[in-house]
């Protein structure tokens, strides 16, 4: 069986919680409870005193479901959607996979 | 010549659904934002708000939204909105005493106070106030001056501290109505255009665009230019997200923006950086602004700013590859050096050859400002005369014009901080009656928010048109008035009134009003046939009507509010290189709108108005070089004023889901610096200088440099008591600033550079 996710571009995922507040809409989760969660990298400065380590991670929850609903009306996941940056997507394990190595670095890929 | 287009096969304004629920598309213009114009699909069945989603064919915003706009349900909802008119007696200021009133008996209150006091103490005892950004402030101005007959309108942000100073340096040295980053905000294909360019480099300097969405600016367009090819340069005393990812991170000293300024300027002139061509063709006084610049050589600058010598360098050779770009922020117009800032800044992208080219700083066309072009006095021979024209108070200037006269020539308010002295001392008159426009004055904006509670209760009548109540309206009125969110009312979004290409967009009634709620259009229309009954003055008749006038001052905006209902969203498109064409200048010759017809790097508007006409520094007054005495008691120092992407201002603190995101009012700390104070994550603390105090929870973040906290701003405790006036006296940062103390001209404040100390709650 053909399975999905959601690739993250960490280099432009600017923090905004779009997805996490989108999500709670789309799943109408209560207070305290996220279908994706928005966890913070960093910042700490690179030991060239120059750069930073300062990249944000949305990681979906045991309560997303890819939108399961949406997708099947032709429409994307509701985080995808909406995310302010256009950092995420949604696809196939295999498709998102070719994305990632093409992008190189500061990605990932989740699946609920 | 500009245009306008619309996506003749974009889907229809609204579509049903099977179950019949029906998609409404429309733009927003805060809830909780400024005149952005953000694409909506509104879900409504049976006349309930199901939903609020991002809408795709929206060609700036493109189906994304932020948590503000997703949270509008909730906005729309609350149970916190004032749903009906309401009013106290003035003993009860202060008091939750509110009765619920009639829509007639509100209005009826409010003219027959405007009236006696208009009666017995003449026009000047009128005031109409406003806050910032949101859709009221187009009409804010216009309103003062066409219903009330006053000049009067008060905007009371020491120093005119937004927008407005570095309005002053666009218009005044470059002559244009505002310059922005060059987003291709005006062509359909955006981006895909062939006429655009990408920047070699942007410049951000003091803002935050991806929070703020600044003044007509969708803030993640930097983040798609980013993904193009564009890099970064960030002048910021905090390493926000964008700092991140620059190529050069300018970490200067708070306050210290004009000495930084110089210091590229210096650069880009002694290492011979700058494009000769421009230079001779199109620029004014060149020789003495390099003359100007030797008076700030790196090192020096660097000692000034804390900004290594080499990280100066580095940044004025980047930001000289033209074309690049800049997005100057609120810290330059927080300044009271701001003038010299923001005409050192934009000088520098002139010379080196980014003004008005493709990829570049992009030359705004007139009308100058929302509102600032209006001050319309009924035209002669159409009937009966009426706002202005009815008190001869045409060509009156607004209070504090005597005090600072460079006011009259970019903006037709009061003086904030002179409206404070009036309010306290009835010199020259006393004030009486206030209309006030959705405005948490006591929240957010003014500084010494105790001061001006106080003197703004010493106004005989004050009504509040406002979405919520607010420490301000709990404070000081007599009559609330329930407005209308942009889900209840007609409305149009546009960049800068069409100044700036980009938006065009209507913003559609989709939801029957809650409760008896008004948008601040038809109320003033409503006031407006009140006390004008005879009038015949074309534009008057009905939001649709009113929209439509001011569509037609735009310039070649050839479309009605039913075309923009229509088309849901439109662009508009300016012309690259307008100096070339004759397109700046109303005597239609090429080159710039200025005295000399060239870019003023020596500016004479600068010296006619008495001020130094090449940029300078000023050391920020309180800062611990200037006085050493109080950095003794308080040794470090407080920014204010930057952005969460969970509010706009003092707005959506009722929000639950923004509160469970960003609950209480923070105090970033570096974590060396908490150290020295025995500060942990997520304590309470006091932020205290010799002006107050203000008690936040710390989070020990590195992103603020060591000896500086950063302190949010806009404050109040929804949830607390309203006789308290929601606590907003223990959070209002403002509290710290101070008052008047602005720039020569009367420009500009500190409300970045204040000095301070900290120390845990519990050990207070």
């Amino acid at each position: 069986m053909t399975q999905y996710g959601l690739l993250i571009d960490n280099e432009y995922c600017t923090g905004c919680h779009s997805c996490e507040v989108a999500c709670k809409n789309e799943r109408s989760l209560p207070h305290g409870q996220w279908g994706i969660k928005v966890l913070e990298l960093g910042p700490w400065k690179l030991q060239d005193n120059k750069h930073w380590e300062y990249r944000y991670i949305p990681v979906p929850t045991s309560s997303c479901d890819l939108c399961e609903d949406r997708v099947a009306a032709g429409e994307k996941p509701s985080c995808v959607h909406h995310c302010l940056a256009s950092a995420m997507e949604y696809g196939t394990l295999e498709s998102l996979a070719a994305k990632m190595a093409e992008k190189g670095k500061m990605a990932s890929i989740f699946i609920p | 010549m500009p245009t306008l287009h619309f996506n003749e096969h974009a889907s229809p304004a609204m579509a049903e659904l099977d179950d019949g629920t029906k998609v409404y598309r429309t733009c927003s213009a805060g809830i909780g934002c400024h005149n952005l114009g953000c694409g909506l699909k509104v879900f409504v069945k049976d006349g309930k708000l199901v939903k609020v989603e991002g809408d795709e064919e929206n060609p700036i915003s493109k189906g994304r939204l932020c948590v503000r706009c997703l949270t509008a349900k909730e906005y729309y909802y609350h149970e916190d909105r004032i749903l009906h008119p309401m009013k106290r007696a003035r003993e009860d200021r202060g008091k939750d005493a509110w009765e619920r009133i009639s829509w007639d008996e509100a209005l009826d209150t409010i003219i027959d106070r405007y009236r006696e006091t208009v009666d017995a103490y003449g026009i000047g005892a009128v005031s109409v106030w406003c806050g910032t950004g949101r859709e009221a402030s187009q009409i804010h101005f216009q309103m003062a001056n066409d219903v009330f007959g006053t000049v009067n309108a008060v905007h009371p942000n020491s120093g005119w501290s937004c927008i407005v100073p570095r309005m002053a340096a666009m218009l005044w040295t470059m002559g244009s109505s505002y310059i922005e980053a060059d987003n291709s905000i005006g062509f359909p294909d955006r981006y895909d255009d062939p006429r655009w360019v990408c920047p070699n480099y942007m410049l951000v300097w003091g803002r935050d665009p991806l929070r703020s969405n600044p003044d007509g600016l969708f803030g993640h367009s930097i983040v798609e230019m980013m993904k193009l090819g564009m890099k970064l340069i960030v002048a910021d005393p905090r390493v926000n997200w964008l700092a991140t990812r620059a190529e050069v991170h300018l970490q200067l000293r708070p306050g210290t923006d004009g000495a930084l300024a110089l210091g590229l300027l210096n650069v880009v002139i002694e290492e011979d950086l700058y494009d000769h061509g421009f230079v001779d063709a199109w620029c004014y006084g060149f020789e003495q602004l390099a003359e100007r610049v030797k008076e700030y050589p790196v090192d020096k600058v660097a000692a000034i700013t804390e900004v290594d010598a080499e990280d100066i360098r580095a940044a004025a050779r980047c930001i000289a590859q033209s074309p690049s770009t800049l997005s100057m922020g609120l810290a330059v117009d927080q300044n009271p050096n701001t003038l010299q800032i923001g005409h050192a800044l934009l000088s520098l992208f002139a010379i080196t050859g980014s003004m008005d080219v493709p990829g570049g700083c992009f030359m705004g066309i007139p009308p100058i400002f929302a509102g600032m072009a209006e001050n319309a006095p009924t035209e002669e021979g159409e009937g009966e005369p009426e706002g202005l024209a009815l008190y001869g108070n045409i060509g009156v200037e607004p209070l504090g014009h005597d005090r600072y006269p460079a006011m009259s020539a970019i903006v037709n308010t009061t003086h904030p901080d002179a409206t404070l002295d009036v309010l306290e001392t009835n010199v020259p008159y006393k004030i009486r009656f206030a209309y006030v426009f959705g405005h948490n004055a006591i929240s957010c904006m003014v500084p010494q928010p105790k001061r001006w509670l106080e003197a703004m209760r010493k106004i005989d009548f004050v009504a509040v048109a406002d979405l919520f109540m607010t420490p301000t309206i709990m404070g000081v009125a007599d009559i609330v008035l329930p407005a209308a969110t942009f889900f209840e009312k007609e409305g149009y979004v546009s960049n800068n009134n069409a100044s700036q290409p980009g938006q065009m967009g209507a913003i559609i009634p989709v939801l029957e009003p809650r409760g008896e709620c008004r948008a601040d259009l038809e109320i003033m229309l409503e006031l407006h046939r009140r006390l004008y009954p005879n009038s015949a003055k074309p534009g008057w008749a009905s939001p649709a009507d009113f929209i439509d006038s001011q569509l037609g001052k735009m310039r070649d905006v050839d479309a009605s509010y039913e075309d923009l209902c229509e088309h849901v969203i439109g662009q508009y498109e300016i012309e690259y290189k307008k100096y070339e064409k004759g397109l700046l200048r109303a005597d239609g010759t090429p080159g710039f709108n200025t005295p000399t017809g060239r870019i003023e790097l020596y500016s004479t508007v600068l010296q006619n108005l008495g001020d130094d006409p090449l940029p300078y520094y000023i050391e920020p007054k309180f800062s611990a070089v200037s006085r050493p005495d109080l950095a003794a008691e308080y040794p470090l120092t407080v920014t204010t004023g930057g952005r969460r992407f969970t509010s706009f201002h003092s707005e959506n603190r009722q929000i639950e889901t923004l509160r469970e995101i960003h609950p209480w009012p923070t105090v970033q700390i570096h974590p060396d610096t908490a150290a020295d104070y025995g500060i942990s994550e997520g304590s309470w603390v006091y932020v205290e200088n010799h002006l107050g105090k203000v008690k936040m929870r710390a989070h020990l973040t590195p992103i603020v440099k060591g000896g500086v906290v950063n302190c949010d701003h806009g404050w109040w405790l929804p949830e607390a008591d309203p006789e308290n006036l929601y606590d907003v006296f223990q959070v209002n940062v403002n509290q710290l600033i101070p008052h008047e103390e602005n720039g020569p001209l009367g420009f500009g404040t500190h409300y970045k550079s204040m000095p301070c100390k900290i120390y845990r709650a519990d050990e207070s």
